[in-house]
Parts: structure tokens; C-alpha cells; sequence
């Protein structure tokens, strides 16, 4: 145990079928693993692994693990060895936590106690590869009464729309705090797919205006890369207002992180830090949203939707309400599931509500307040599996956001060190070396894979329900029960209990 | 354990038969009693009803409103309500004919209304409109009394029984209407009361459907926006809902209404002509939540026509036919033939195809 008290949370277990051909030495950006030529064996330094099973899925004769250590302190069930760290780590530095990724405790997961209902016997499941199965959905406000011209047509006029070919997009994540590869992997993406990608409040690569028609801009409180050419290359337009993972806390991206190429896009000198500031210093009541809601429109001509992000919070309903009222086109809630480059640890892990009540109770205000069409619902913070997303749907949601699953897909392992900035997969990082092990064919590749997997498995998942559309599963609530829930939860969601 | 209906969603099975006249002329109930005995079988005796156009050309510019009641107490409770929304013209006692078939039978009334003047123009409302909210506010806030037929010159008759039965209970060979439709009910289980037999009814729209749609709750979530409340938790009632909401308050025609609840395929919108696929995209864009999913055939009666529909997939049988100025829907051909033996182009509607058969104008 070193001066801080701790010790390391992995071993580096290497196997007999070692062939010392150093590529776990190459590969590891957190510098663990050595050859001693002395002895002439290959060395781990364990206190720097975190884990990122990188030299793992690169050893070519599969001689490495890493494990959970077995150190173990003395049990104790009202202080855990992960507080006891956090208390040691904070005894020494004087600091404020920070984690990546989502809240990994053990907070509850409503989607795992909602089951999804199948057809039987009084009407017909549909089989997808038979029949049609439509899984387009349009975002934004729908228009009031429609309106006729002098000779009885109807006038087709339709507010800004989003055309999505799933209920699916990739959720807001900066260039900067991710990769140009991992953004240009998510571009091409979301243009295969027919979805969107998000840019986060990063700016927009110069290389990547030509994938504006699939790309959401973000405008958030540090208004970085902001420019009306920047507003004008997307389909829509983001107020970040808030995060999930971080609600009330604004962004900081350090300094180092800030090199050419992320300096220029968004437009901060090179190698100074980049801080969000918790609120929009324009906007510090609903009736300033407005103002920015309008002034965005303005400046893009109103051809194109305005998104509002916020992270779920205890009043969600009537923000929401707020927002729709605003002039915005969708709401989009963050759960307090949902991942982040680098956030406090304390506010990650206590701060929010999960995203299926939130989204519950959403819906359902804005239905009592007869004023669902205004807007279109979009959740994140998060999203796992189709599954997640066709519970989602029925709950209310038109779409759903993804980030963390997105980042899987293109080899994020989860370790949580995106704060680092030596993501060993090249997605959390601006080290160019470490950015090009990202090869953006095969991550836009993985992307599509993912995503068309999913689009089946929504497909059979409608098709059991005998739904052939997915208009006709949003917000169908009787399509779900719940199990394990007491009746609050079951109000709230506003299902029913499986057997009821 | 028997629950009323509302309390519980209850699928069903059905039979359904229709029939007009073109030329509107008088159709006797006892033809369509006897379209529904070939059919007996698609109901298992859980419910069965009618509904008929034209049968009260004395009271033609009245609102008919049929009222089950549970009670007494209910009657009264209703009945004061009544008085004080509308300028009643005529009450009675719905005529009936006791039979073994037909048991635990409800008082049932029939009154002629019309809306008293100075409500109407205190709520800046239309009649229709006015009358809607009267019988959402009976059906919901009075218990035990249920308002199932509230149009003009027309009505529904309906029970828990079989639809023949349900036909000589409420002595339908002496009325005579120009068009008429029937339905016979295969609910899995037993519904509690009369409310939940079809045809569902408002204002003057009239729905019998066979099927369970998997909207449903879609719909009816979306639909209760609009000051509609789903009490019966029926298919059948949100549709009656849906088609007056489109038609009556957001102005759609009869064909538009059709392509919003059962909308072509995006994939069959693109391969139209580029102005009727604008219209098509436009309605499904608008109206998205009220799309309905899942097998479905369904009658709409209105004043002066019908309308016929399938669900996209056609996963519900359902066929038409002619024979001069008459026009026949059925679940079954042999509904048809029972009706018009020489019934001629017998034709099935494509799924998502809406069939629409109105009188002359001037004829009803």
C-alpha cells in the first residue's frame, strides 16, 4: 500500500502461453505493461490498470486477464471499500471526485421490472418477415386543425420535422470530449441508418458540415463552436439545458484536450480549459428559454426543429409543460443512468431521477394539459437494448437517445476513464496515436450493425404485440405490466401490475 | 366473478352485417335479424345490437336520446340532469317484448330532446358539441345510467344476448329504417351490464366492428385529450370517438378519416402520384396516434350513408354485395344471401380500402 492508502484495484494476470511479443505494451496507453530485460519476463504495474481489457482482446495468445484484486479490507456494511477509497482519495488531494460514465451503483432499473405483452389466441401475432413492419417516426410538433385552400384541399403545411428511419439517435457527445474518428464513425452512421447524431456542445468539424442533414448542433451554456453557419448545417438545433448525468453542473473540458483541430471547432484558444457554466447566462426562467428558442429559429429561417435537453429532475412534469409551451419542437430528458465524459462523483451518482418516471410522468402532463402535440418526447440516460427503447415507446417517447451504447459498439469497455484522455480505444481522447486505433469504417460499421439489430428486434417485439406500425405502440401502456413494483410505482408509470 | 364493463378490458370476437338502401327506401328490422342467424356462431349470446336510420321521422329535429338505467334511483338522478340540459320534448319507456332469451333486463327509456337555447349560447357551443358532453358527462358521472343511442332520426338497439334474440326483445320488425346495422358479440368474457354490447354509438355515428386492435391504448390516450373519456375500455368506443373527432371537429371527409385510421404503408404512400402522396403523408404525420393496429373490420353508420373498413393487413373477413338500390356488408356471404338470396357483385374491400355507400341526396 503506497502514500495514498490504496491499493491497486486490478491484477494483471499473465498466463504460461506468453510469447513476449510485446504488442500489450504497445497497446496499453496507461503504461502497465513493461519487459524486464534483466530477467528477460514481461512486467505488469498494476496500480496504473484500469481496466480497459485493451492488451486483453489484443493479446494474440490469449495469456491475459485482468481480475478483481482479492485484497480485501475488513468487511463492513455501512462503509464499503468503494467509500472508504473515495474518503482516502479526497484525504489526500483536498478534491472533488470525478467519474466517466454512467451512475454504476446499483440504483434501480425500471425497465427491468416492465414486461412487454405478446397476441394470443383473440388476435393475431404479426410476423415481421412476412408483413410489413413500419418503424418510421417523424419528430416535432404536429400542426393545430388543419386548413383547407378556396376549393376544399387540404393545405399540407407541416412545422419542421425530423425524419427518423428508427426511434433511435445517437445521443450528444463533443468533439473533444470524444474523438474525430468516434464522431466521424457516428456521422456516417446515422447517414446509413436514416437517424441523427448528435454533436454535442463541442462545434462542428469542418469536415463533417457534409453530414449536415443527419446531425443535431448543440447550443449549450458555454455557446462553444456557435456561429450561425454552425446553426444553419444541421437538421436541428439542441439547447442543452441539462444532462443526466450531471444535472445542475455545468462542463469543463481541460486544457490539454483542447489541441488544433478542437481549439478551431470550438472556437477556444489552444490548450486553455473550456468550462460550461451551470446555467445559460440568458436564461434564467422559462419565459428567457423562449427568447432562445425564438432567436435560434430566427436565425435558421424556421425550417429547422429546436430540441430542448434536460436532465430528469424531480419537478420534470412541469418543465416539461414550460418547454412545450416554449415555442421548442422536442423535449429531450436525460435519466440520471445516463453516462458523461467527466462528472462529480457525488453529483452523478445522488442527483436526478431515473428516466422512465420521469419520462411516465411527462407524458402523462403533458396529455392532461392537451398539449402532447406541441412537442415531440425523446429519452435517453439509458437506453440498453431495443428492448429499453419499446419500453420506452410505449411509456410516451417518440425516440430515444443513445450514447453509451453507441460507444460499446465502436469498443468502449466501460472502464470509466474517460477523463483521462488515453482512452486506449481511441474514442475518449484527442492523442492522435490513440485516435487512429478508431478505424471510422469499421466504427461506422459496428454502428449500422448495432442499430439494424436492434431495428429487428423492435420489429419482432411490435409484430408479437400485433402492432404493425410504431405510431400504434407509443404511449400504449397497456402493452406493458410491471413485476416486483409497489402500486406508487405502477401510478406513476402508469401501468399495471403482470397478472392484473 | 362478473365485471362491468370499464372495469376491465374484455377481447371479443364478432359478426357484423349492414345494409342500405340507396334510394331510401324503408328496410323492416326483421331482414336484418335474419342476416344475423347464418352467423350465429361468430357470437356466443354475451351481446348483440342494431342500430337504425330514419326510424323517427316524427321526431326527425329532436336528438333521440336511449338511456339504460340500474336502478331507480339512478332514473331520478339522471332525469334531473335532464331537465335542467334540455328542452325534453317526449319521454317513454323503450317498447319491449319480454322473452326467456333476454334476462336481467335494465329499465330502458328513450327520450326526445332538444338543448335549451340560452345554455347553448352561454357555452358558445353547437348543438352536436352539446350533446357529446351531456351524454360523456351521463355515461361518466352518473352511475348506473348509460346513454347508448343520442342522434337524430335514429337509434341503437342493444342487449346481452344473442343478436336475434336481442332483435325481437326490442321488437325490431316495426321499425323501419333505410339503413340499418347489425352486430353480434363473442366477448371472452362475461360483460356485467348492456353498455358494452355494439354498436357503439355518439351523436349520430354508429360503430360495429369485429376485432381487438392493438392501438388501443394509443388511441385512447391520445383521443381523451380531446375531452372524449373511454368509460367502457371498449375497441368499438374509441373508434366511435376517433371518427367524431376527425370528422366532426378537425373537418376531415369520410375517405381522409379512413386513411388517418388505417393509413396506407409508408412504403405505399411513396409509389403515389406526388399531390395524393403529400395528403397522405400530411394526415399520417398529423394524426399519428391515431392510427389503429391490429385486425379490425368495422361499420360506421352516419345520417344518410355507411361507411366499411378493414385494418391494413385485412385480418378480419368482410364482404359487400348489391342488388338494385341496396347495398349489403357482412362479415359473411352468407349474412349477405340471407338478406338478398340474388345479392349480386359480391366483392371483398383490399385492407385499409374504405367502402362507402351514401343515399341520394334528399332521400333520407
Amino acid at each position: 500500500m503506497g502514500i495514498d492508502y490504496l491499493y491497486p484495484e486490478f491484477e494483471v494476470r499473465r498466463s504460461s502461453n506468453c510469447i513476449d511479443c510485446k504488442i500489450c505494451i504497445d497497446q496499453c496507453s496507461y503504461g502497465v505493461h513493461s519487459f524486464d530485460e534483466k530477467s528477460g519476463m514481461m512486467k505488469a504495474d498494476d496500480s496504473k490498470c484500469v481496466n480497459c481489457q485493451r492488451c486483453v482482446c489484443f493479446c494474440p495468445v490469449h495469456a491475459l486477464k485482468i481480475v478483481k484484486s482479492d485484497n480485501c479490507m475488513r468487511d463492513n456494511a455501512n462503509w464499503s471499500g468503494d467509500t472508504v477509497k473515495e474518503i482516502y482519495k479526497q484525504a489526500s488531494s483536498g478534491g472533488v471526485l470525478l467519474s466517466s460514465m454512467g451512475n454504476p451503483k446499483p440504483a434501480p432499473v425500471y425497465w427491468d421490472k416492465v414486461l412487454i405483452n405478446a397476441s394470443q389466441v383473440t388476435n393475431p401475432p404479426i410476423d415481421p418477415l412476412r408483413e410489413p413492419m413500419e418503424t418510421k417516426v417523424f419528430l416535432g410538433k404536429k400542426p393545430d386543425k388543419p386548413r383547407r385552400d378556396e376549393n376544399g384541399r387540404l393545405i399540407c403545411d407541416m412545422p419542421p420535422q425530423l425524419e427518423l428511419s428508427m426511434p433511435v439517435m445517437f445521443s450528444a457527445m463533443s468533439y473533444g470530449s470524444i474523438s474525430y474518428n468516434a464522431h466521424l464513425s457516428m456521422a456516417r452512421a446515422a447517414r446509413e441508418l436514416g437517424i441523427y447524431y448528435n454533436t454535442g456542445e463541442g462545434g462542428l468539424h469542418e469536415d463533417f458540415y457534409s453530414y449536415g442533414e443527419n446531425t443535431i448542433v448543440q447550443v449549450a451554456s458555454g455557446r462553444f463552436g456557435v456561429h450561425s453557419g454552425y446553426l444553419n448545417a444541421g437538421a436541428a438545433i439542441e439547447i442543452k439545458m441539462g444532462q443526466g448525468a450531471k444535472p445542475g453542473i455545468g462542463g469543463h473540458l481541460p486544457g490539454a484536450k483542447i489541441n488544433g483541430d478542437v481549439s478551431r471547432t470550438r472556437m477556444v484558444p489552444k490548450g486553455s480549459d473550456a468550462i460550461s457554466p451551470a446555467p445559460h447566462h440568458d436564461i434564467y426562467s422559462i419565459e428567457d428559454l423562449r427568447q432562445l428558442v425564438m432567436s435560434l429559429k430566427e436565425v435558421t429561417g424556421y425550417k429547422k426543429p429546436v430540441i430542448v435537453k434536460v436532465a430528469a429532475v424531480h419537478n420534470i412534469a412541469a418543465i416539461a409543460g414550460g418547454i412545450a409551451r416554449s415555442g421548442a419542437d422536442i423535449i429531450a430528458i436525460d435519466g440520471f443512468r445516463g453516462g458523461t465524459g467527466a462528472a462529480p462523483t457525488r453529483i452523478r451518482d445522488n442527483v436526478g431521477i431515473p428516466v422512465e418516471l420521469a419520462l411516465a410522468a411527462v407524458d402523462r402532463s403533458l396529455r392532461e394539459e392537451g398539449i402532447r402535440d406541441n412537442v415531440s418526447v425523446v429519452v435517453g440516460g439509458s437506453i440498453r437494448s431495443s428492448a429499453d427503447v419499446v419500453k420506452a415507446v410505449a411509456l410516451g417517447a417518440d425516440a430515444c437517445y443513445i450514447a453509451t451504447a453507441a460507444l460499446l459498439a465502436m469498443g468502449c469497455h466501460l472502464c470509466r476513464s474517460c477523463q483521462t484522455g488515453k482512452c486506449s480505444w481511441g474514442i475518449a481522447t484527442q492523442k492522435k496515436e490513440l485516435v487512429s486505433r478508431l478505424d471510422p469504417d469499421e466504427g461506422s460499421r459496428r454502428l449500422v450493425n448495432l442499430m439494424t439489430a436492434w431495428r429487428h428486434e423492435i420489429k419482432e417485439l411490435m409484430g408479437g404485440m400485433g402492432i404493425n406500425s410504431i405510431e400504434a405502440l407509443r404511449g400504449n401502456r397497456l402493452m406493458l405490466r410491471g413485476v416486483g413494483l409497489n402500486e406508487k410505482e405502477l401510478q406513476i408509470l402508469g401501468i399495471s401490475h403482470a397478472g392484473d | 366473478m362478473k365485471y362491468r364493463e370499464g372495469e376491465v378490458r374484455i377481447p371479443s370476437g364478432c359478426a357484423i352485417s349492414a345494409a342500405i338502401s340507396r334510394e331510401g327506401r324503408p328496410i323492416n328490422g326483421e331482414s336484418m335479424i335474419r342476416s344475423m342467424v347464418p352467423m350465429h356462431d361468430r357470437s356466443n349470446g354475451l351481446g348483440g345490437g342494431f342500430a337504425a336510420y330514419g326510424i323517427y321521422p316524427e321526431h326527425k329535429d329532436e336528438f333521440a336520446l336511449h338511456i339504460f338505467f340500474g336502478s331507480g334511483a339512478s332514473r331520478h338522478e339522471c332525469e334531473a340532469y335532464l331537465k335542467e340540459t334540455f328542452e325534453i320534448v317526449l319521454a317513454e319507456e323503450m317498447p319491449i317484448r319480454i322473452i326467456p332469451e333476454i334476462t336481467d333486463v335494465p329499465i330502458i327509456r328513450r327520450y326526445f330532446v332538444t338543448p335549451l337555447r340560452s345554455a347553448l349560447h352561454r357555452m358558445q357551443l353547437d348543438e352536436r358539441e352539446y350533446i357529446a358532453r351531456a351524454v360523456m358527462h351521463i355515461n361518466t358521472e352518473i352511475s348506473d345510467a348509460y346513454v347508448f343511442s343520442s342522434g337524430k332520426n335514429m337509434g341503437v338497439f342493444k342487449a346481452v344476448g344473442y343478436p336475434e334474440d336481442v332483435g325481437r326483445f326490442y321488437r325490431l320488425e316495426e321499425y323501419e329504417a333505410y339503413s340499418w346495422t347489425a352486430h353480434g358479440r363473442y366477448p371472452t368474457n362475461t360483460p356485467g351490464w348492456w353498455g358494452g354490447a355494439h354498436p357503439f354509438s355518439l351523436l349520430d355515428w354508429t360503430v360495429v366492428h369485429n376485432g381487438e386492435i392493438s392501438s388501443y391504448d394509443a388511441n385512447r390516450r391520445y383521443i381523451e385529450m380531446f375531452g372524449y373519456k373511454c368509460a367502457l375500455q371498449t375497441d368499438t368506443e374509441v373508434i366511435t370517438y376517433i371518427v367524431d373527432y376527425l370528422v366532426r371537429r378537425q373537418g376531415l371527409t369520410l375517405e381522409e378519416t379512413a386513411s388517418v385510421i388505417a393509413a396506407p404503408f409508408w412504403s405505399t404512400i411513396e409509389r403515389c402520384e406526388p399531390e395524393k402522396a403529400e395528403k397522405l403523408k400530411f394526415l399520417r404525420m398529423t394524426y399519428p396516434s391515431l392510427l389503429i393496429t391490429g385486425p379490425f373490420s368495422i361499420v360506421l353508420g352516419f345520417e344518410g350513408g355507411l361507411m366499411a373498413l378493414n385494418d391494413r393487413l385485412k385480418l378480419r373477413s368482410m364482404v359487400t354485395g348489391e342488388k338494385d338500390d341496396m347495398v349489403f356488408i357482412a362479415s359473411e356471404e352468407a349474412a349477405i344471401r340471407a338478406m338478398e338470396p340474388n345479392a349480386e357483385n359480391i366483392f371483398a374491400p383490399s385492407g385499409g380500402c374504405p367502402f362507402i355507400v351514401k343515399v341520394k341526396e334528399g332521400k333520407y
